[in-house]
């Protein structure tokens, strides 16, 4: 995609980046009118005696979708920022494509990369909207986290949300360390001494 | 060995338009930023691709608009030297000297980085990362990922100019030294004169995305063939000039008759003289002397250049015709002088250009 210069390529980048401002109402109501019963989708499976909505599988589709934005907007400007004398000398010496991106592209992306994948995760824990449209909150099976928590509180179950919180934070928090604590050991491999 | 391109590529402001020919050597390619040198460089490498014509190298079509070939990159043998090196970063130094040995068994692959790690003086540096290293080993392992490969041509694009003048000065001269023993061509783009020259067979000189004259280094600083390779060779001092007879012609700027030992062929063009060609003499005897003032003057450590103009007192500070160079101790001599100096413009090194 970064090499795509077509003039598609505006298009194509607004659909793909639209989850990404579009309420995550309207994105579940979009997932609703695909999979759901009357959805092309939806009829689709039905035919194999599939359903997925109200489903967990319908809570993993929202939240892919809800958070594939983020995970290429972040990807896509990872690899946007390779050097491209780096990757024409890789071919200078004789590399496949194949091999230029697998072993220059991406390893050089991989902060980004991972970066990506933390802040999609994050996204996709904290997703309620378009889960709730399409999965609903069946409890113990489409429950999500945040849904918990806000039915808690709405229940007037305060203890349960504040442990929902707790569990959710420690989730989060643990992530991003993990995140941090990675990129400085790599930073500190690679880019800090001499130079 | 030999090298043969001809391409026209449109580009943005001006159309590349560049043919030339060349035996096994080592060919600098002289000219100033946007004139189009490191492009053809690239189209050579297959980084960009022209608009049509051909390019052949050691009898290999590397590209040929009519009969529709465009080699990839990675089958045209080439090595290619980034300004900025280009380097792995995230692989060690052996790793990517090795990078484009895939094609050897474990064994050699470790054999051939070790000969080029000690012939390229990195020994010791193998499990460095790039950013790690100095410019000038950064440099090195450019060089030796980009030989390890055996290309049949090596292309090196503005190599010396990240460095600092006094590691440029001896990367030149390890670079001179390892060329000799490369057995392919080597195409070298500078904006540099003097890295031309110290590095360089033969130079062509690139104007405006054509190239203006290509020819042994030495003819071409002596005796450029045009307005514009004199400019870029270094010659400071031109000026319009209108033939009178074969080896005299007026200079209307300068209000003087110049003679040259050239021989006049065009009735109107150009005459040069370099700066280090003007001698500051005690009086106007011979022809070609003329009673000059002094306008500015610039002083470098070692060397400095005065302003002069002939036959009035200068006005302002930029009121000149040519620059002279004069070392500092000759400059020192002159200082107590009052009132004008005496130049001798030598016939032999007055040049006549027609464009």
């Amino acid at each position: 995609m970064s090499n795509y210069n077509g003039k598609w390529k505006g298009v194509i980048d607004s659909i793909l980046t639209l989850p990404l401002v579009l309420p995550p109402t309207v994105a579940g109501f979009g997932i609703l009118l695909l999979i759901g019963k009357r959805g092309p989708v939806g009829q689709f499976l039905n035919l194999f005696g599939f359903n997925i909505i109200f489903s967990w599988y319908a809570a993993v589709i929202a939240a892919i979708v809800v958070a594939f934005p983020l995970m290429y907007k972040t990807t896509m400007g990872a690899f946007e920022q390779i050097d491209t004398n780096i990757l024409s000398a890789a071919r200078t010496l004789g590399a496949s494509e194949w091999k230029v991106f697998w072993h220059v592209a991406v390893p050089l992306a991989r902060p980004g990369i991972a970066a990506a994948t933390a802040l999609s995760f994050a996204r996709c824990l904290g997703e309620f909207g378009a889960t709730l449209m399409v999965a609903g909150s069946i409890p113990g099976k489409t429950e999500t986290i945040p849904i918990a928590i806000y039915f808690a509180t709405q229940g007037g179950e305060m203890e349960v949300a504040i442990i929902w919180v707790a569990i959710i934070f420690a989730i989060s928090l643990t992530v991003l360390v993990i995140n941090n604590y990675w990129d400085s050991y790599k930073k500190k491999g690679r880019y800090g001494a001499g130079a | 060995m030999d090298l043969l391109v001809d391409i026209k590529k449109k580009l943005y402001g001006f159309q590349l338009d560049v043919s030339l020919e060349s035996q096994r050597d080592i060919i600098g390619i002289l000219g100033a930023s946007g004139s189009g040198k490191s492009m053809m460089l690239r189209c050579i490498a297959g980084l960009v691709k022209p608009d049509e014509g051909q390019i052949i190298v050691n009898g290999k079509t590397f590209f040929d608009s009519e009969k529709k070939i465009d080699l990839p990159i990675r089958e045209r043998k080439i090595g290619f030297l980034f300004q900025n090196y280009a380097l792995f970063p995230n692989m060690t130094v052996s790793e990517n000297i090795a990078f484009g040995l895939d094609h050897l068994s474990k064994a050699d692959k470790k054999n051939k980085v070790a000969q080029l790690m000690e012939k390229y003086n990195l020994a010791g540096l193998e499990k460095r990362y790039p950013t790690q290293i100095s410019g000038g080993q950064q440099q090195r392992i450019a060089l030796a990922r980009a030989v390890a490969v055996e290309p049949d041509i090596l292309l090196l694009d503005e190599p010396f100019s990240a460095l600092d003048v006094h590691l440029r000065n001896h990367m030149i001269r390890e670079m001179s030294e390892s060329l000799k023993d490369f057995q392919g061509m080597t195409i070298f783009v500078t904006h540099n004169r003097d890295e031309a020259y110290q590095l360089c067979d033969r130079i062509a000189v690139f104007n405006a995305g054509k190239v203006e004259a290509f020819g042994e280094k030495d003819k071409l600083f002596q005796r450029p063939v045009s307005l514009e390779t004199a400019k870029i060779t270094g010659c400071k001092n031109m000026a319009k000039a209108r033939k009178i007879s074969e080896n005299t012609v007026a200079v209307p700027e300068w209000g003087v008759r110049l003679d040259s030992k050239m021989k006049i062929e065009h009735e109107e063009g150009h005459i040069g003289i370099r700066a280090n060609h003007i001698r500051i003499v005690d009086e106007s005897t011979k022809e070609n002397c003329f009673k000059v003032w002094i306008a500015d003057e610039s002083d470098g450590p070692f060397r400095t250049f005065l302003y002069l103009k002939i036959g009035s007192q200068p006005e302002k500070l930029d009121d000149f015709h040519f620059q002279c160079e004069i070392s500092r101790e000759q400059r020192n001599e002159i200082k107590d002088r009052s009132g004008p100096l005496y130049v001798y413009l030598n016939p032999e090194y007055v040049f006549f250009v027609e464009k």
